[in-house]
Order: structure tokens, then sequence, then C-alpha cells
């Protein structure tokens, strides 16, 4: 660990070397919240206490039995309770073991196990002792975040089919090793250096320690073969199998016969080859989807429900599930609605973005609908349930994205199609040379009949298009993009549309200050930290623009005005912050005059009692790369458009920033969907860029979709990557890189084709001896896998 | 060369012994974490919670 010196901690009188600054800022803020202390009495918890009211109780759904249901292990015991946890915010080894540490040090807890290749942890703990959200709450005190999660299902599915894939390729490999120490004798024996009887021996041997590796460890090619040829489509696995099965049959009839060739050295070789390409394929795909399950938060959905609303306002956590229409749930500023539904009391605003695109929040009222899904910014809200479950708005959106899954363009896989003409020219090739030798030399039909079967193995042909994707996702996962189906690739090489959404994709979305208009003699660092003051507590988009980077004053007798500002006593000065028309009111200097901003901007103004001291102009801004990935597609010549759910005039004026002609506003997801039809219609192949979860059909629609991260769960499950720290500027990098990909893929196949068309004839006439044919088939797949690890650099 | 007809089973009987211990191993999840054991054998775990500890601690170092 070089780098730590630069970033140590002192702890407990000892220096602990960190790996990065955040681990350092984590652990330093660990020994400064007291926490050494903690273990040793429990009585004490001085910093760390202050901290728990507010969080312990949004965990405290966790300990309702019936959500316990849904991710506990079935208890071993009747105290003992076992939980899966998906840490987050892990960042290095050092998070890991510190989060493993702390957790052990837990009271009641009897195991922890921190996978450092998933980021999971598994706890036991006794429930008489400890509560689960008290663990989560230990997490959450050394600055990072858990969440339970189900892993009887997927996980368990996962770590079942990498530990069995392992343990083929192992019994493969030590079965190919241990063939190829017999070989080596045989193949360097002269004549008569070795004893017949030796060379049944080894033989023998060598078919012995050959059956795991085709028994065992190929056993899943002959299935899939098995199952291809039923279907009558001819894929990968069917030379792969056709290979196989030939090569050892002919061996073994060598072995019991005592005469031709055997093969088994290539053979296990292949076979340890092939499987070693797949194992390295899964883990690929399954981290890439593990990183997509990190990214969608596994909250259980939680409502607080009123139950005898309105005699008395007593919550209780229930299911969402469980909500029936005519419930009144409470919703927390900050929180998102549960359901579809008409507000009964309360003003606040609500956060629609990921629903509509619409970049601003809108006011709610007594007697406004609300969306589920939608977040509450500004005050609490008791909302009546209108439609639940398939009901809903979101649900409707996620109608139209299974409908678009399904009218998805089917990829036609190149390599497979390719393979189906191979096998077929193979074995017609083969007959045609067995029939030649029988008029020939009837004693040598069968043995090169075999040899061209051996020598053409699909080896170089089944790695060719494996080997190249796996190299180009991994490098492609380094830099930040995730890919997490496997025909994006091959389709991003295609794409000639490139279809943007606005909010959250090209911009921010999130409102930041993009200029600060000083009226009279105030100073702009002073305004802005007396708006961040007034501000200070608002999960308001507005309020939170103010605040970036603010260290808010104090403020007395602040108060909330839904749809006009907020007024409040910083310094003993009395402020208001919004409106226009809510301040003159109350100002007693004349109204100012400021130039109508452009569209899509947002003006709030800050004013005393006295004079007008400033307008804050804010909008949702641009995202810094986004000019430069727009004109970067471009100039890999495709055509890019804009759509969005955002009004008319925010739409038209970053259309107009970035020189985009084809856009289209107010876009609902039906009529995105539309819109990417039409252009596939026309042959355009495209690419699809978004968010929210109204993007979601769009996103699985299109041929292929990237979403950015952060996007709605929904959002990401559609598409087929994800673009990690919402780096636009890697959009082009990555359609250079599917593009290298293809011509890889096709150098690969090429390559493969020419090899092929060398040693058939060479085989048919008889000239290959079985050592030539292994080491050509050797080279060849040596040749693939090195042209495919150009694509990892 | 006689001694090949002994060596040659043994070796058959050996891969056998390492395939069943691979089989063990892989079947009690030692192959599950790589990354993991590399880096908690760089991380002492052996100290024990020091009460103390922050009555004595130092500012941070950058």
């Amino acid at each position: 660990m070089p780098a730590a010196a630069r970033y140590g901690v002192r702890v407990d009188g000892a220096e602990r070397a960190m790996c990065c600054r955040g681990c350092q800022a984590v652990a330093q803020a660990i020994v400064d919240a007291g926490m050494s202390a903690y273990y040793a009495q429990r009585t004490a918890m001085p910093e760390g206490a202050a901290l728990v009211p507010p969080a312990l109780d949004a965990l405290a759904v966790y300990d309702n039995p019936a959500l316990q249901a849904n991710f506990l292990e079935a208890p071993s015991d009747d105290e003992v309770r076992e939980v899966h946890l998906m840490l987050e915010g892990i960042t290095c080894a050092a998070c890991l073991w510190l989060n493993e540490r702390h957790l052990a040090a837990q009271p009641g807890v009897l195991a922890v196990e921190v996978n450092f290749s998933t980021q999971r942890a598994r706890i036991r703990w006794d429930s008489r002792l400890t509560r689960l959200s008290k663990l989560l709450l230990a997490v959450a005190e050394i600055g990072y975040r858990a969440h339970p999660f189900d892993a009887r299902e997927r996980d368990a599915l996962m770590q079942r089919e990498r530990r069995v894939a392992l343990w083929r390729w192992l019994v493969a490999g030590l079965s190919s090793m241990q063939v190829m120490m017999y070989a080596v004798p045989v193949y360097l024996a002269r004549d008569g250096d070795m004893a017949a009887d030796t060379e049944t021996l080894i033989r023998w041997a060598s078919l012995l320690l050959t059956l795991p590796a085709v028994l065992y460890s190929s056993a899943h090619f002959f299935r899939n073969a098995w199952r291809d040829l039923r279907l009558r489509r001819a894929g990968m696995d069917v030379p792969v199998a056709l290979g196989i099965g030939v090569a050892f049959s002919a061996s073994v009839w060598a072995t019991v016969s005592g005469s031709g060739q055997v093969y088994f050295d290539s053979l296990t070789m292949f076979v340890f080859l092939l499987l070693g390409g797949r194992y390295l394929e899964l883990r690929v795909r399954q981290r890439a989807a593990d990183a997509l399950d990190r990214l969608g938060r596994i909250v259980p959905a939680v409502a607080d429900r009123v139950a005898d609303w309105p005699r008395q306002r007593d919550t209780e956590a229930v299911p969402v599930a469980s909500l029936v229409p005519g419930d009144v749930v409470s919703v927390a500023p900050g929180a998102v609605l549960p359901a579809d539904g008409v507000v009964v009391e309360g003003e606040s605003a609500a956060d629609e973005s990921v629903l509509t695109g619409e970049s601003l929040p809108v006011t709610k009222r007594v007697g406004a609908t609300v969306t589920g899904g939608s977040i509450n910014v500004e005050s609490p809200l008791l909302v009546r349930v209108t439609q639940v479950g398939q009901d809903t708005v979101v649900s409707a959106i996620v109608r139209l994205l299974d409908r678009a899954l399904s009218d998805k363009p089917q990829v036609a896989a190149d390599a497979d199609r390719l393979a189906g003409r191979f096998v077929a020219g193979i074995l017609v090739l083969s007959a045609l040379t067995v029939a030649a030798w029988m008029l020939i030399d009837p004693s040598r039909a069968l043995w090169i009949g075999v040899s061209v079967l051996v020598v053409t193995c699909p080896c170089a042909l089944a790695l060719a298009t494996p080997a190249a994707l796996t190299a180009a996702t991994t490098r492609l996962a380094r830099q930040g993009v995730l890919i997490t189906r496997g025909h994006a690739l091959e389709t991003l090489a295609r794409v000639t549309d490139v279809v943007f959404d606005k909010t959250g994709t090209l911009t921010r979305g999130q409102l930041t200050i993009e200029q600060v208009l000083l009226h009279a003699d105030a100073d702009e660092t002073e305004c802005r930290a007396l708006a961040a003051a007034l501000e200070q507590g608002s999960r308001h988009p507005l309020a939170l623009a103010l605040l970036a980077g603010q260290v808010p004053a104090s403020v007395v007798a602040s108060r909330h005005h839904v749809g006009s500002g907020v007024e409040g006593k910083v310094k003993g000065r009395e402020l208001r912050l919004g409106a226009a028309d809510w301040l003159a009111n109350w100002c007693a200097a004349s109204p100012i005059d400021v130039p109508p901003g452009a569209p899509g901007e947002v003006r709030v103004h800050l004013a005393s009692r006295e004079q007008w001291l400033a307008t804050f102009v804010l909008a949702d801004s641009l995202r810094p790369d986004a000019a430069a990935a727009v004109a970067a597609m471009r100039a890999l010549g495709c055509e890019v458009h804009l759509l969005s759910g955002d009004q008319v005039g925010s739409v038209e004026s970053v259309a107009a920033a970035l020189e985009i002609k084809n856009c289209l506003a107010r876009a609902t997801p039906a009529s995105k969907l539309d819109y990417v039809q039409q252009l596939q219609r026309n042959g355009r192949v495209v690419l699809m860029l978004g968010d929210g979860v109204n993007d979601a059909p769009v996103l699985a629609g299109a041929d292929v979709s990237l979403a950015m991260a952060g996007a709605s769960d929904v959002a990401s499950a559609s598409a087929d990557g994800l673009l990690l720290g919402s780096q636009l500027g890697r959009l082009a990098e990555t359609l250079q890189r599917a593009r290298m990909t293809r011509r890889i893929i096709r150098q690969n196949l090429g390559w493969a084709m020419v090899y092929n068309a060398a040693a058939v004839p060479l085989a048919a006439l008889g000239l290959v001896s079985p050592w030539l044919a292994g080491v050509g088939m050797a080279a060849s797949s040596l040749v693939v896998v090195g042209n495919a690890l150009r694509l990892g650099r | 060369m006689e001694s090949l007809y002994l060596l040659i089973p043994l070796s058959v009987v050996l891969i056998g012994a390492v395939l069943w211990l691979l089989w063990w191993s892989v079947g009690s999840g030692q192959f599950d974490d790589l990354e993991g054991p590399a880096h908690r054998i760089l991380m002492d775990d052996d100290v024990p919670p020091d009460a103390s500890a922050s009555a004595r601690r130092d500012p941070p170092d950058a």
C-alpha cells in the first residue's frame, strides 16, 4: 500500500494506513465521534447518540416482522437471525474491513462475514440482544449505508453458477495439465524409444483423466447443443460439442483398438481454454448485474398510514402493498409518495421530474392530485389514496415498458449464424474426405476424416466473439460505462441516431445559481449567505440550489409560504425570499425592474423591509460535458435528437444551446416511444439516453440504451447499460470502442476462416499429424484471444 | 522403464486426490472472494478496542 503514508489516521494510538481520502475522513470521523469509547462503555455514547433519533426512526421499519419475512434467512434458532446486507458507499478494501470489524463489535452480533468481491455482508445476531435497525444504524454511523436484501433467490443462484463454472474449469485445467504430461514423451519419443505397452498404458491413463473433462466439464456443451438441434438452429455450442464428441470417440476407439491416433491432449486443452473464457465472461456479467443492483436501492416500500383520520393522526408503518383506496397516508418532506392520491391536508410542492421530465416542482394544495413515485419536497402532506398497485400512473408506465421490451428489435447474433453454416460445411467436407479416401486407401479413411474434424475444431471461432466482448466490456466498466446486456456492444457499433432526454441527462436535473443580480449596494457573498440561511432545512430544489456550498447561519421566526417564498430573521434583520409580487406587497421600496428571463429560468428575490437586495437567477444548467458530447456524436456521424417532457421554452433553450434541430417538448412516455419507433421504421439504429421513469419505455424500445447513474430503478433496469458518474464525455469513447470491438470480432472471425481454409485441405490430403493439428488449434485460439485483449488496453 | 507401470497409475490416483481437494475448496467457498484475503492480511485486526483512544488522538495528518 504505497499511498499509506499520505492518508494516515491515528487510531488507538497507532498510525493506521487508509487507502484513500474518503476512508481517511471516515476513520477520522469514527475516532472523533468517540466510537472507540462507545465499545468499552456503552452507557456513554456521547456524540453518536445525537445522531440517533431521526435515523433510527427511519430504520425501524426494518424491524417490522412482516417486512423481515421478505429478506431474513430462515431462522435456525428461535433467537438467532441472519441477514444479507448490501453495503453502499464502499470505495476500497479498507472500508469493508471497517464495516466488518465495526459490525462484529456490536453487542449481540454472533458472526459477520464481508465478501470483498461482491461488497456484501452476512450477519448473524441474537435477537434478544439487538435489533436489525440497530445494526443498520451502526453501519450508518461510520458513514456507509446498508440495505438488507433477499439473498435466497438471485444471489444464491449467482453464487452457485459461479462455483459450478469455476469447478468445471478447474477440472478441465487439471485434466489437461496431466494429459499433456503424458502426451509430451509420446511426441518426443523416436520410433522404438518407447515400448508399445508403455504407450498403451499412457493412452489408458490419458483416457481416464480425460473422462472428467468430457463427461463433467463439457456436459453443458452437449446439453446446449442438443437443445439447439432440437430447436433446429445451430448455435456456437453445436460445433464445440461436435468437435469434443468426435475427437473423444475417435481417441477412445484408438485406445481400445490399439490403433490410430489419440487427441486427448488437444481435447482437454480446448475444453480448458473455452471454459476459462466462459468463466471470465460470467464474472464480468455478474459484476455488471451487481453494480446495477447496488444502484437500485432496495428500500422496503413502507407507507405511514393514518389509521383514523381525521379524529387522530397517529401513524403506523405499513407495507405499501397493503394500502387500499381510501386510506390516508402521511408523507414527510423528502419522502416518495407511495401511491396516487388527492391531498387532504397540507400544502407543498411535488417533484415529478422523474415521472414527467418537468424540471420544476409543482405546487400541491388541498384537493390536488398527486402521483405515486413523485417526491414531496416542502412540507408534510396528508394524502387520500385513490389508486394503488396496477392502477397507478407508475404501473401504467411499467406496462408500456413491458410492451416496448417485447417489441425490441431482435439483434441477430452474427457469430451464431456463421457457426451454423460452418458446422454444415465441415460435416460435408469430412464426409467427402472420408468418401474420397475410401477409394484411395480405406485403412486411412477414418483417421483422416477425424483429423479434418479436429483441425477445424471451432475453437477460434467459438472464442472470437466472447473474448472480444469480454475484453471490451471490462475495459468500459473501468471507465464508468457499465454494459449489462450482451447485445449492447454490437448494436452500439451500428448506431446512427442518438436521442437524449433533457432533464437529468443533458442537464444536471437540479437547479443551480446561474447569476446573482444585485440591487442597491448589496454584497453578493452576503446575499448568498442570507438566502442560504433562510432556506436551510428545506428540500425544495430552489432551496438546495441556494444552499449548495453554504454553511447557513442561524435563522429565527422562519416561516414557509407555499408557492410564494420564505420569511425569517437572520442576524436581527427581517428578510423575505421569494416571488416578486409577494415581496412587492411587503417591501417598502418600489418594485424592482428586472429584464425578463430566458425560458427555463427561475427567479427568486431577496428583500428586507426597507429595500430589495438581490435577484437569484436559477436554472437547470447543462452538464459541463453536454456540448462536447453532442458535438462528438455528430463527429461520429450520428444524428442527434432531444426528447423531453418539460415545457416547450426550457426544451427549446437547451436545444438552441446545443444546436440540436430535432427536438420534441412536452413528450409523454408513449409519444417518446412513438418518436423512436418512427425513426426505427426508417431504418435508423437508435441509441437512447435517459434517466427518469418516463424514459423507461423508450429506453427499452430503442435499439440500445444507456441510463444515467442515479436514474430511477425502472429506467436503469430497462436500459442496456449505465453511465456511472453521469459522464456524457464517455459516450463518444463508448461508441468508438464498440466500433473497435466490431472490427476486432471481424478480424477474429476472418482469421479463424483463413486458418481453417489453410488447414482443412492439408488435413484432407492426410498431411496433418495429430500433434500438428493440436498445435494449430492452440495457436489459432491464442491469436484470437491475443487480438481481443487489445480491446482491454 | 518398469517404474512407469507404477508411476503412471500413481499419478492418476494423485490427480484424483487433487481433484477431490479442489472440489472441497470450491464447495466451501474459498474461491468466492479472491480479493479479500489479500487485503485482510495487511490490516491488523488483533488490537482490542481502546476506551482511551479518543483522549489520545492526534489531529489528522492531511
